[in-house]
C-alpha cells in the first residue's frame, strides 16, 4: 500500500495488510481531522508533502520499528491534499506476537512521523482564513537521525520523541 | 553555479515560488546556502532559521558540502498527523 495517497485512507486494508496468525495483537491508530483547537474553528486542513523525502522517512520509521520490535508488522499511511473535521489524515497499525510490544511500537511510529516526516498541515477558518501549522520553532536538530529512544547508537545528536500540542488533529 | 531550491508550504508561500534559484560558489555547504537564501530572499528569512535543510531526502547538517547535481529543500517545522 502507498504512504502517501490523496484518497480516503483504507485503514481496513491496512490493518489486514499486517495481520498474520502469529500475531496476537493488532494496533490501529488513526489521525482525524478535529474541529475545534482551543477557539479556533477548523473548516478543514490541507496537507502538503515533499513527497519523495516523507516516502523515504516513513519508510526509515517502518525500518526502524521492526529493527526495535522484531516480530512486529508495521504499514503507515499519510493522506494529502483538503481533508474535513472527522476524516482520516493518517493511518499507523502494527501487528505483533503480543500486545505490549504492538502498543509501543504503534506509538514509537506515530511520534516519528510527527516529529520526521515532511508533511504540512494548513489550518483553514470558516472565513477563509488560516496558516500553516510550524510550530517547533527550532531547526530539527542533529538532522539525519530518528528519535533518539530508536536511533541507539546512531551517528547523530539525539531527537527524543516527544508528542507536541496537536493542532488541528487527535493525532 | 545555480542551485534550485524547493520549498513547501508557509515557505513556499512567503517567495511566491515553490522553487527558486540560488547562486553558490562550488564547495559551498548547507550554511552558505542558508546565508545566501536569506540575503536574496530576505521574505524567507525568519522561517528559514526555524527550518532545517534536506540534501538529496535526507536531513542535512549546516558543515555539509552541496554537490552540483544535490537536491536541495528548506524543510520547517513539520506538522503532519
Amino acid at each position: 500500500m502507498a504512504r502517501l495517497t490523496r484518497d480516503p485512507i483504507d485503514h481496513q486494508a491496512l490493518t489486514e495488510a499486517v495481520r498474520s496468525p502469529r500475531c496476537g495483537a493488532v494496533v490501529l491508530f488513526l489521525g482525524t481531522v478535529r474541529d475545534l483547537t482551543g477557539e479556533f474553528v477548523t473548516a478543514y486542513l490541507d496537507y502538503e508533502a515533499y513527497e519523495p523525502m516523507a516516502e523515504r522517512k516513513l519508510a526509515e520509521i517502518e525500518a526502524e520499528v521492526t529493527r526495535r520490535w522484531p516480530a512486529a508488522t508495521v504499514a503507515m499511511v499519510h493522506r494529502l491534499g483538503r481533508l474535513a473535521p472527522g476524516e482520516v489524515s493518517v493511518a499507523v497499525a502494527v501487528a505483533s506476537p503480543h500486545r505490549a510490544e504492538a502498543f509501543d511500537a504503534a506509538r514509537y511510529a506515530v511520534d516519528a512521523l510527527k516529529e520526521l516526516v515532511p508533511i504540512w498541515k494548513r489550518e483553514n477558518a470558516p472565513d477563509g482564513t488560516g496558516d500553516w501549522v510550524h510550530q517547533s520553532a527550532k531547526p530539527i536538530p542533529g538532522g539525519t537521525g530518528l528519535p533518539a529512544c530508536a536511533a541507539g547508537a546512531q551517528a547523530g545528536r539525539p531527537v527524543p520523541p516527544k508528542p507536541d500540542p496537536d493542532r488541528g488533529t487527535r493525532a | 553555479m545555480t542551485h534550485t531550491v524547493r520549498l513547501f508550504a508557509r515557505g513556499r508561500e512567503l517567495a511566491g515560488a515553490d522553487a527558486v534559484p540560488v547562486e553558490l560558489p562550488a564547495g559551498a555547504t548547507v550554511a552558505d546556502l542558508r546565508r545566501a537564501l536569506a540575503e536574496r530572499y530576505p521574505a524567507l528569512a525568519g522561517l528559514l532559521a526555524a527550518s532545517a535543510v534536506a540534501v538529496n531526502h535526507d536531513f542535512a547538517e549546516d558543515a555539509d558540502v552541496i554537490a552540483p547535481a544535490d537536491e536541495l529543500a528548506v524543510i520547517p517545522p513539520v506538522s503532519g498527523g
